[in-house]
This record gives C-alpha cells, structure tokens and sequence, in this order.
C-alpha cells in the first residue's frame, strides 16, 4: 500500500486532498463532517472584512447532458461573523489534530488590519494561513482579492506584511486572471511565502438565459461576471501549474505548490502530482457529489501508485515535468501517422468526415469487397442489413500529416492509433535549424529549398 | 398485472421518454456521417439530424426533419419494427445498445402534434387533381406528398374514421387511436378533403374518378382474415375484427375465459396480447415450429413475457360448438416434411393424433386476404396483388397504386406503405408534369 502522507511546508496531512477555501469549509460543521469523510485536510471558507452575500449566487455549464462540467459563482467571502468562525476552527482543529487546516483570509491592504487577523488565526492553533487574491468579483472593487493578485508590488506587500507577523506557514493562492502567472508567484516569493497554491477562479460570464434573455445567474435582473471552476478549467490549472514548477525563481525557492482546478477524480489528482503539486485542493467536485467522492479519490490515486511502484507522493511529485518543453525545441522530424484498427471500428465514418472536411482528405472508405467508394447509399437499400455493407474508413498514410483529429474524434477507445514511423529525416529542432540556417525561418523561398532538399511535401 | 385496472392495462406499452431521458439518449448518438440508421429506415429519415436537434432542444426543428421523409413519424416511431431496421443497424448495437430511435422519434413528433404545431404549407397550386382511394398510410403519405407539391387532393375512405389499420388494425399498447387520428388531421390542414363512408367498388366509379381528377391513387390496402376451411368456422372470432372492438370500444370487448389463437404471426400475437391482457389464458395454435414463424423475435418474446403459451406442429381441424357456444378446438398433430415453396419445412399431419383443446373462444389471425377489388377493376395484377411499374402506375393509365395491395414482394409494414406512398406521389408529379409538357409542345 502506497503512503499518501504529505508535509506540505511544514503542513502535515494524511493524504494530499484538501477541500479549498468555499463553501465546502463554511463551517465547523462541515469541516468535521469532511474530515470524518476521510479529506487530509481543509482550507477553510475566506475569513476576513465584514460582507454580505447576495442570493442566486451560482452558474452551471452543462455540457451535451452532463451537469455542472463548470460552475461559475458571484459569492463572496465567509459571511458569518468573524469570531464564530475563529471559535468553530479552533474546536475542529482540537477535534483532528492530525488534519491539516488551514485558514484563508483576506483584509484590506492595511498592515495593522493584516496583523490583526493573523494573531486571531494563530490563535486557533490552525496549521497554515492561505492569502486569498484571487477573488474576482466583488472584493477586487473593494481593494481585495484579484486587486491584489493582479498587481505584482500589492503582491509582494501585502504578503510582506503577513509574513513578518505570521509564525505559521503562509501560502498565497495565486489568481488566473492574468497574462502571465509567474509575475505574481515571484511577487509572493519575494514577499516571503512558504508555499503557493492556484487555481482560483476564472473571470467568466456563464450563459444568458434564452427564455428570458437575462445572464445567469440573474439577480433581480441583473448579472456580473463570477469566478469559473469546475471539470472544465483543469487544462487551464494544468498549465499554470506547470509554468509556475519550470520557472526558475519558483524551482529556486524550492517552495510546494498546492494545486486545484477541476478536480474531479484521483486521475486528475495524479495528473496535477505528476505536474508538481504537492496537495490537491477540491471545491466543485466535491459540491457536486459531496464529501463521500474522497473515498475514491484516496483509493484510486493509491491504487494507481502501487500499479506503478511508486511507494510515496515524491515518487511521482514532479515526474511528467521533464517532459514539457517549448515549440522550439520539438523534433520537427518527428512523425506520427493515423492507423484505424478495423477490427474495433464501428464504422461511425466521423473520422471520415473530420479528416475529410477539416484535416487533410487522407482518409478513404472502401466497401466490403474492398473498393474504394464514395459516401452515399442506394435509397432502394434499406433494413438493418444496410450495417453489412458499411464502408469502412481506411488512412492513406503517405498523405497523413499526423495531426491526430480523426484519433481525438473516433468514438472508441483504442480505435484510432497515431503510430510513430520513420520520417527517414534527421532529428532536428526548429531552435537548432534556425541557429544553423537562420534566412529558413524568415524568407520563404530558403523555407521551399529545405523542404526540397529534404524531400519535406506539403499538400 | 391482475391489480391494474383495464385502462391501465391498455396504456402503451412503451411510455413516452421524459425531456430528462431523451436528452440523455440523444447525446448519446454519434452524429454518425452517412449514417446507416438513415440508409436502413425505408423512408430515410435523416436520423442523426433529427436526434441532433433533439440534443440541441430544437424539437420543432427535429420533428420537421422527421415528417419530410415521412409524413406518419408519429405512427411509425410507435408501430415500426426498429429492431430490423433502423435500430438494427446502429452502429451502437455491436457493442452495446444501439440508440433508441423510435422512442426519440416519438418524443419529437408527439412534440409539435400535441401542440398543434403546423409543420407544412400547401404547395403553389399545379392547378391538377389527384383522388386517392384508401386513406391507410399509403394514402395518407400520398396525398401529403402531393398537397405539398402544389396538387388538389381529394382522399376517399369507405370506413367512418380515416387511418387505415393504424387506426381499426394497430392494438393500442402499441398506438392509440389519437395519433392516428392526429394525422389525418394534420393532412386536412395541408388542404386535403378527406371523404369518409366513400367506397370505390366497382370500374364505373374508377371511370367517374379519372373523369373529374388527373390521377388516382389507390391505398386500399388488403382484404379480411381468409378462412380456415374447417367445420365450425361461423364460430371462430376473426383477429382483425377483434382487434378493431378493442381499439374502438374496449369496454364490450367480447373475450372469452379459455382463448386460441390461430397463427402466428404479428397479428396473432397482437390478438394474443389483447386476450391476455383482458384476463384470458390464451394459447397460440401453429402448426409449424417456433423456427418457421413469421413473427419478429422480439414480438415472440413479448409474447411469452406477457404469459402467452404457444403450442407448435398443432393444426387445427374442427371448432366444437354447444348450443352456439364454443368448447374446443379439435387439432391434430404435425411433423415438419419436406422444404415447400417457400423453403420452410412442409408440416405434415400425424394420422390418427387428433386431440381436442378446450377453449371458449377461438380466434384466426393467418395473414390478410389479397386485395379483391383489382379485380373488379380489371387491374392486371402480381401474384394476387396490384402490379404496378417503377412509378407506381398500374396497367390502367393515369391509376397508381401502392402500400400493402402491392406488396408483392418483402413483409408489409407501415413504413413500407408510407415509402410507397411518397414515392407515388412523386412518380406521379412526373408523368403528369410530363404530359402537360406534351399537351404544351
Ligand atoms: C393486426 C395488424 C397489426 C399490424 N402491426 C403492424 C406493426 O406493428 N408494424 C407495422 O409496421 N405494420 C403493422 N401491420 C401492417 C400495417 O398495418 C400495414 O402494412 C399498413 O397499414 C398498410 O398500409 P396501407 O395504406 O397499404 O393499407 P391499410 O392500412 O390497410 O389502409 C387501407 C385503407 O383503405 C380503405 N379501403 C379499402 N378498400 C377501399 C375502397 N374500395 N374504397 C375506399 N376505401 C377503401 C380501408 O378502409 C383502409 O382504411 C399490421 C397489420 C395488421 C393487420
Ligand atoms: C462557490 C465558490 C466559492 C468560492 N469561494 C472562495 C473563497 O471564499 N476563497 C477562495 O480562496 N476561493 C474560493 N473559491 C475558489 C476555490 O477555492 C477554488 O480555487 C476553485 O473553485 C477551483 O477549484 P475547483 O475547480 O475544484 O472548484 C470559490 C469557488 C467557488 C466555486
Ligand atoms: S491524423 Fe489528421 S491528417 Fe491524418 S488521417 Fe487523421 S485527421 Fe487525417
Ligand atoms: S471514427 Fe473510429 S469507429 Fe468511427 S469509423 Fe472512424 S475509426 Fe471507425
Ligand atoms: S447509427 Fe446510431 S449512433 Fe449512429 S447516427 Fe444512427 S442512431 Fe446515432
């Protein structure tokens, strides 16, 4: 059996699942009814400046029948009063003391207001602190939240100010709502922090209701943009996630990075580890289904260890990163083709159509006898025997440029394949062709005699 | 089922799909390209469009796709035999459970006719008119066909209520008769004169009607359940007869406590099933085995399902009778001989195997007698149906036929019938459009 412990600077949790800062950790309620749940850990509701919450607080994105692939919401900070919160952490963190929780505030960029509340935490025994700039909607006009995530020297302050008060570890939970996600990471570096954590929120407006024309969600009429999380924003956590574990300031500091964004399944999670995170925070999945989907979380992601051999969380912390590089320095000789396994397809003929209309018109469809046919069918045919005499799509691979739309449209698993063949081209990046032959990349008639040379044929 | 009352016991048998599960199956299709769902229903509905549409909540858009390729959809969703045709060829099927098409395709039609939803306009008036004779599906799917291609059409129906068998034939665990009368409904708003109580009977009349019309269609599908050719017959209860009491008035349904039921084909099984369902015990007679019957397995296994027993190499050769009421059905045993015409085994009877099957009402459903009246029209005819060429025009110039009286060939359904019909219509428009050419020249 794996070891899922994680000590997450200085934090320690029995497993890596944290629910996030939300409504899952509203309260003390909550929290101990998740942690009896099995979650290693909870990041409780924003604390912070006196708020009120307003009522139809929550979009939800639904995608060909499945609910709640995003959720989109207008809700604010922690709307309970201040010292009934502090009292409920301080009586859960009693109760589970091998948990980690970790409190996330926010105030407004006053040195005293931040010092204030961050004694109140400590005094809870709380393990960590998590600087919530991120809110994009609702505090940032007030001076909080994203206002401050979004500008790299109210960063640096602001974390600053905690840091040299806070006796615990402090985390700053990075906003996506920017052009480039290390500016504000190196900001919160250079303001002291112990560790980072993203994604927050997504500025996104959800929909607009066809029957009335009001964008949801409407309240009394009226609509802003919210905060996108869910299912659907992972690829965008993934990569920020990663850019922030290549950047060498962040590698330097050597500081873990708390990751979430869409997770929903202990594949997400090993997905997230394998990209650098060395905790998992949850919120939508687990406001979808509840706190009971942790079971699973815990039993797939160390299920899938033990089939790996990975025997700890630094085991595969980190592993896929060596992989990502830039465009520049990807074999240009590299070459994949499609190849349909005819015994698995079904004869859908999508990847025809895709291929046909879309890609590179490199697949064909041949009939039973094995001719080449065109679409079309005989109107007098007709009866469930018409499924004998399908045409089944086959890939000229000579004309394929292996741009794998067929493979990402095919319906089965396993159906399409994009196999590797030898390009009988020389291994070379566009980094190192530039560098040796630089007028290749900014005259095209040079570009026209290298492909030629190289018998490179474009159709 | 016992506790059911019996109004609930005729509901259909297939409940409409919640908005909630035909979303759910709808994604589920895959929009296959050239899909053979499509090729394999006769009338080719453009089956991925309309689930598609369902998919995007365009369900008016959805049941239009549907009734361009076939003005009865809401008829077939419910009668077609999906397993062999379209539901058959989902790509789906091979691995797991194809798309359930004609539950969708009710879903959508039911969509717009429940709300009155007009779907279709008259066409440019052509200034020629067409009388249709027969107003099953073959006529209706004529005649929309030709209103909306511009022709005045005047549809005659000797019956009281139009339909053809979907109304008077289809047991309402598959169709009630709303929806069949929602369609001819829908035909009247396209500007068709729909003329009940009207019989053509004779060549005269046929000569009248090519007087006063362009062209005439007739849809007037087959003729009453032939008979057994045994002592008793008087006695025997006549399936479709039966059936039409149950569609019409349900409530004074005669059925008896101990049933038989002769044959088995869809008919049978269909006589069966009401029997069944009205608390009989109910036995299905035939005198092949279950490997010859002309039933869809599926149909087979509802059968049995509902508690229907089948008794096989059973040939019946007398109905007992006391005092006018009957007892029993004398039968005789059979083995399976030599491969006839037909390339099934010939049963044969067993001398001396006789044996007496009690029952007290016994009911024949072996097949539809061809159409008698080409005959009495000196129609030329194909094994005992109407012969007609590859426009659907028959030996007589100017009258075209199609649907179930001249299905020489192949199994007669519904879909077929509308097929027929629609493509009557357009053979139709044709030679007219040709011979006005020629008039013109
Ligand atoms: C009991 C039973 C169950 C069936 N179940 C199914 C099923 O589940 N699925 C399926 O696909 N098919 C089924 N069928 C077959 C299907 O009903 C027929 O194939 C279809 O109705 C044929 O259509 P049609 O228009 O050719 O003829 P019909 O539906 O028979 O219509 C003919 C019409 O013409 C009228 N008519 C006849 N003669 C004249 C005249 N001289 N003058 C004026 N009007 C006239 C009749 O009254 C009738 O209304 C079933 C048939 C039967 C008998
Ligand atoms: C309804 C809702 C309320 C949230 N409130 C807070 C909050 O008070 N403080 C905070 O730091 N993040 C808040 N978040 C952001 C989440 O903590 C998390 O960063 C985000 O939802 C991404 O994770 P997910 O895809 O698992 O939901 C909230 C998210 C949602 C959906
Ligand atoms: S990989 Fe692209 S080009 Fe090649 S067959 Fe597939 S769709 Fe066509
Ligand atoms: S998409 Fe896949 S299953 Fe469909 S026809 Fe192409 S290879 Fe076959
Ligand atoms: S074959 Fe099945 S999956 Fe494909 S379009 Fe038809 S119903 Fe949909």
């Amino acid at each position: 059996m794996s070891d899922l412990r994680v000590n997450f600077a200085g934090i320690r949790a029995p497993n890596p699942f944290w629910l996030a800062s939300a409504p899952p950790t509203n309260s003390g309620y909550q929290v101990n009814k998740a942690f009896e749940a099995g979650w290693g850990g909870a990041v409780w509701k924003t604390i912070g400046a006196p708020v009120l919450n307003i009522s139809n607080r929550y979009g939800g994105l639904s995608v060909a029948g499945q609910r709640l692939v995003a959720i989109n919401n207008v809700e604010l900070i922690s709307d309970r009063p201040l010292e009934v919160n502090l009292r409920e952490i301080a009586e859960v963190k009693r109760l589970w003391p091998d948990r980690a929780l970790i409190v996330s505030a926010m105030v407004e960029a006053d040195p005293r207001a931040w010092r204030d509340i961050i004694l109140m935490i400590e005094d809870t025994g709380a393990d960590g602190i998590e600087l919530n700039y991120g809110c994009p909607q609702g505090m940032s006009e007030r001076g909080m939240g994203a206002a401050v995530g979004q500008i790299p020297e109210s960063c640096e302050m602001n974390t600053a100010w905690v840091t040299s008060v806070a006796r615990i570890p402090v985390i700053v939970k990075l906003t996506p709502n920017v052009t480039h996600i290390t500016v504000p990471a190196r900001a919160a570096l250079r303001g002291g922090a112990q560790a980072l954590s993203l994604i927050n929120t997504i500025n996104s407006i959800m929909s607009v209701d066809l029957d009335t024309l009001m964008i949801t969600p409407s309240i009394g009429g009226r609509g802003t943009h919210g905060g996108y999380a869910g299912p659907a924003v992972k690829p965008i956590a993934l990569n920020m996630l990663t850019e922030l574990c290549q950047d060498e300031v962040v590698r330097a500091s050597r500081v873990p990075i708390s990751g979430m964004g869409g997770i929903t399944t202990w594949r997400d999670a090993a997905e997230f580890l394998l990209l650098g995170a060395s905790s998992l925070q949850v919120c939508t999945a687990a406001m979808h289904y509840g706190y009971r989907i942790v079971e699973d979380l815990i039993d797939g992601l160390s299920n899938w260890m033990d089939d790996h051999g990975f025997a700890t969380l630094d085991d595969v912390i980190g592993r896929s990163l060596p992989q990502v590089s830039t465009f520049g320095d990807l074999d240009l000789s590299y070459r994949a083709v499609a190849r349909i396994d005819p015994e698995r397809c079904i004869r859908c003929n999508l990847c025809y159509a895709a291929c046909n209309d879309t890609a590179h018109q490199c697949i064909d469809l041949y009939s039973p006898e094995g001719l080449r046919v065109q679409p079309g069918f005989d109107v007098r045919a007709n009866g469930r025997a018409v499924a004998d005499t399908r045409p089944t799509p086959q890939v000229r691979e000579d004309d394929c440029v292996g741009c794998a739309l067929c493979a990402n449209v095919c319906p089965v698993d396993g159906c399409i394949e994009m196999v590797p063949v030898p390009s009988g081209r020389q291994s070379v990046t566009w980094n190192e062709l530039t560098a040796a032959q630089p007028e290749v990349g900014s005259d095209w008639d040079a570009m026209q005699r290298y492909r030629a040379e190289n018998r490179i044929d474009i159709h | 089922m016992d506790e059911l009352q019996p109004a609930e016991r005729f509901q259909e048998s297939l409940p409409p799909l919640t908005a909630h599960e035909a979303a759910l199956e709808a994604n589920r299709c895959l929009y296959c390209y050239d899909a053979p769902c499509l090729q394999a229903c006769p009338t080719h509905i453009d089956i991925p469009t309309f689930i598609r549409k369902i998919a995007t909540g365009n369900l008016r858009g959805s049941a239009r796709t549907i009734l361009e390729a076939n003005f009865l959809g809401g008829t077939c969703a419910r009668v077609c035999p999906v397993q062999e045709l379209c539901e058959g060829a989902c790509v789906l099927g091979r691995d797991h459970t194809p798309i359930q098409i004609g539950r969708l395709q009710r879903y959508a039609v039911d969509y717009v006719q429940q709300r009155g939803i007009r779907m279709f306009q008259p066409g440019p008036p052509t200034g020629l008119k067409v009388a249709v004779v027969g107003s099953g599906p073959a006529g209706l799917s004529c005649s929309a066909e030709l209103a909306r291609l511009g022709y005045e059409v005047t549809l005659y129906e000797r019956r009281e209520l139009g339909g053809g068998l979907s109304t008077y034939g289809i047991i309402v665990l598959r169709e009630p008769i709303e929806v069949a009368l929602r369609e001819v409904e829908a035909l009247r708003d396209l500007g068709v004169q729909v003329v009940t109580g009207h019989e053509l009977s004779e060549r005269a009349h046929l000569e009248e009607l090519l007087a006063a019309f362009d062209a005439v269609f007739l849809a007037v599908g087959l003729g009453a359940v032939p008979a057994l050719g045994i002592p008793g017959e008087e006695y025997v209860t006549d399936g479709l007869a039966f059936i039409e009491a149950s569609k019409l008035d349900l409530a004074h349904l005669e059925v008896g406590r101990r049933v038989l039921v002769i044959g088995a084909g869809n008919t049978a099984v269909d006589a069966a099933t009401i029997a069944r369902r009205m608390g009989a015990e109910v036995t299905v007679v035939y005198r092949r085995t279950e490997a010859e019957m002309t039933a869809y397995a599926h149909e087979y296994h509802f059968a049995l399902h509902e508690g229907i027993q089948y008794r096989f190499l059973t040939q019946p050769v007398a109905l007992l009778h006391r005092q006018g009421q009957v007892v029993g059905l004398e039968c005789v045993r059979m083995e399976l001989g030599e491969a006839d015409a037909s390339g099934r085994p010939r049963p044969q009877p067993l001398p001396g195997s006789n044996f007496v099957l009690p029952a007290d009402q016994v009911i024949k459903a072996i097949g539809q007698e061809k159409p008698r009246l080409a005959q009495a029209l000196g129609l030329a005819l194909e094994g005992g149906y109407i012969a007609v060429d590859d426009a659907f025009e028959t030996s007589i110039p100017r009258v075209f036929a199609g649907g179930d009286c001249i299905r020489a060939r192949g199994v007669a359904s519904t879909v077929m019938a509308v097929q027929d019909g629609k493509l009557a219509a357009q053979g139709i428009h044709a030679r007219l459009a040709a011979a006005r050419q020629e008039t013109l020249l």
